[in-house]
C-alpha cells in the first residue's frame, strides 16, 4: 500500500510547512485566542452588567455568531473588513487588508462569542459573597472585577478556555477557503504542485492529530493540578 | 460606504441559466438540509454505539471507544474531509478507488459520511456522560431484576440517558448543520457555497451573504423550537425536566 509513496516530498517541504505554514497557524491561534478572550470577557461583563440594553446587544451578538457557520463568517469578514476600515479611517475607497489581519479579526470576533459564554459561566460560578466583600472593602466595580472576580473566574475556567483554544487551533484550518497558506494551506499547495495529495494530507492530518492530542493531554493534567480544593 | 446595494439581484437569472439567484440559494439550502440530516443519522447511530461501549466494564470496549473518540476529535473537520475525499480512494484497491472517484455526487456522500463520523465522536462523548450521570442504583436494580446487560441498557439506562442529553444533542445537531458548510472545500454547493458563487457571479457580496445569514438563523430557530417541543413531549414526570 505504501510502496509508491514518496516520503521525500514531505522532507523537502518541511521548512516551508513549518516555518511558513505552522508559524501562521500558531500565531493566528495565539493572537485570536487572546483577542477573543479579551472581547469575550467584555461581552460577558456586558451581559451580566444589569443594564438591559447592553445585555441585549451582547446577547444578540453571541447568538448571531453562534448560529452561523464559521466558513460564512470568514467570508463575511473578508469582504466586510475593507469597507469597515474605509468607514473608520475615512478613506475614499475600501482599504486593502492583508490575509493575516483579515483572518485575525475574523477569528477574534467569532471566538469572542464562544469565550464570552465560558467567561459568563466562570463569573457566575463565583459566590455572591466575593463581590459583596469587595464592595464592603470600598472597591469600585472596576476594581472588584479586576482584583476579585475575574482572576478567580479565569482560573476556574482555564481548562475550558484552553480546550476551546484547541478547537480554535483546528478551526484556523478553515482559512483554506481564502487560499491563505496556513499549515494546511501550505501542505495543500505542495500537494497540488507535486501531485502528492496522499502523502501531504496524511502528514498534515498526523501533525494536527499529534498537536491536538498533546495539547488536550496537557489540559487534562493541568485540570487535576490547578483544581482548587474546596 | 460606497457599496452599490441591489436587493433585486435575487430575482435576476444567474449566468448558468438554470433560474434566478434565489433558486440558486434555495437549492443550496436544500443540499445543506439533506447533508445535515444524513450526517446526523450516521452520527447518532455510530455515536450511540461508541457512547455505550465507553460505559461498558469491558477493557477492550473502553479502549476502542477511547481511540475512536480521540481519533475523530483531534483532527480538523476540513482535514478529515480531505482524507476521505482525496486520500481514501488512492489507498483502496485500484478498482474500488476508481469506483469511489467516479461515483456521482461524490462530494455529497463524502460530506455526509465525513461530517457524520466527525460528529459521532461528539455524540458519543455526550451520551457516555449522560449514562454516567445516572445513579448507579439504576443499573444494579436492572441487573437484580435478572435483566441482561443488553436489556439493562435497552430498557433502563438508554431511555433516561437520551432524555438527559437531549439539550446538548440539540447543539450538536446545530453544529452538524453549520459544519456542512466546510464541505464547500470539496466542491459541495450547499448554502454557504451557493452564496459564495452568487457573490462571484453577481458581485453583490453583501446581499448574498445577508440572505445566507438570514436562512441560517431561520434554520437554527426552527431546530431549537422543534427540539424544545420534543423535550417537552418525552419528559418523564417527577424529574426536574418533567411536567
Amino acid at each position: 500500500m505504501f510502496s509508491n509513496f514518496d516520503f521525500d516530498v514531505i522532507r523537502r517541504s518541511l521548512a516551508y510547512l513549518f516555518f511558513d505554514g505552522m508559524t501562521f497557524t500558531l500565531t493566528l491561534t495565539g493572537l485570536s485566542a487572546f483577542g477573543g478572550l479579551v472581547f469575550g470577557t467584555l461581552i460577558a461583563l456586558m451581559r451580566l452588567s444589569g443594564y438591559r440594553l447592553l445585555g441585549r446587544i451582547a446577547g444578540l451578538y453571541v447568538d448571531l455568531m453562534r448560529s452561523l457557520p464559521l466558513v460564512l463568517v470568514i467570508f463575511w469578514f473578508y469582504f466586510l473588513v475593507p469597507y469597515l476600515g474605509q468607514w473608520l479611517t475615512g478613506a475614499s475607497r475600501p482599504i486593502r487588508v492583508g490575509a493575516f489581519a483579515s483572518s485575525f479579526i475574523t477569528f477574534t470576533m467569532f471566538e469572542a462569542a464562544y469565550f464570552s459564554e465560558i467567561m459568563r459561566a466562570g463569573i457566575q460560578s463565583i459566590s455572591k459573597g466575593q463581590p459583596a466583600a469587595a464592595y464592603a472593602l470600598g472597591l469600585n466595580y472596576r476594581q472588584t472585577m479586576r482584583y476579585v472576580v475575574l482572576p478567580q473566574a479565569f482560573r476556574n475556567m482555564l481548562p475550558v478556555l484552553l480546550t476551546q483554544t484547541i478547537v480554535l487551533f483546528q478551526d484556523t484550518s478553515l482559512v483554506y477557503v481564502l487560499s491563505i497558506p496556513d499549515f494546511l494551506g501550505a501542505a495543500s499547495k505542495v500537494a497540488q504542485r507535486d501531485g502528492r495529495l496522499v502523502e501531504m494530507y496524511l502528514f498534515a492530518a498526523l501533525v494536527y492529530f499529534l498537536i491536538s492530542c498533546f495539547a488536550s493531554f496537557g489540559v487534562r493534567r493541568l485540570q487535576t493540578r490547578i483544581a482548587i480544593v474546596r | 460606504m460606497n457599496y452599490h446595494w441591489n436587493w433585486h439581484i435575487f430575482f435576476e437569472t444567474d449566468p448558468g441559466g438554470t433560474g434566478t439567484y434565489l433558486d440558486m440559494l434555495l437549492s443550496g439550502l436544500w443540499l445543506t438540509i439533506e447533508t445535515a440530516i444524513c450526517a446526523w443519522i450516521i452520527a447518532l447511530i455510530l455515536g450511540s454505539l461508541v457512547g455505550v461501549l465507553r460505559t461498558l466494564p469491558s477493557k477492550a470496549a473502553s479502549w476502542f471507544s477511547f481511540a475512536y473518540i480521540e481519533f475523530f476529535r483531534n483532527m480538523p473537520l476540513l482535514v478529515q474531509l480531505f482524507l476521505w475525499f482525496f486520500v481514501l480512494p488512492e489507498l483502496l484497491p485500484r478498482t474500488l478507488g476508481l469506483w469511489l472517484k467516479q461515483m456521482p455526487h461524490a462530494p455529497f456522500y463524502t460530506a455526509a459520511v465525513g461530517i457524520g463520523l466527525f460528529m459521532s465522536a461528539r455524540v458519543a462523548v455526550q451520551l457516555a456522560a449522560g449514562i454516567g450521570s445516572l445513579p448507579r442504583g439504576q443499573k444494579m436494580a436492572g441487573t437484580a431484576l435478572g435483566l441482561t446487560t443488553a436489556q439493562v441498557y435497552r430498557y433502563v439506562l438508554l431511555p433516561m440517558a437520551f432524555r438527559i442529553v437531549l439539550p446538548p444533542l440539540t447543539s450538536e445537531f446545530l453544529s452538524t448543520i453549520k459544519n456542512t458548510s466546510v464541505a464547500i472545500t470539496i466542491g459541495l454547493i450547499e448554502l454557504t457555497g451557493a452564496a459564495r458563487s452568487m457573490q462571484e457571479f453577481s458581485f453583490q457580496v453583501f446581499e448574498a451573504f445577508t440572505a445566507a445569514t438570514a436562512i441560517y438563523l431561520v434554520i437554527n430557530l426552527i431546530v431549537v423550537v422543534a427540539m424544545r417541543l420534543l423535550e417537552r413531549g418525552v419528559a418523564v414526570p417527577g424529574y426536574i425536566t418533567g411536567k
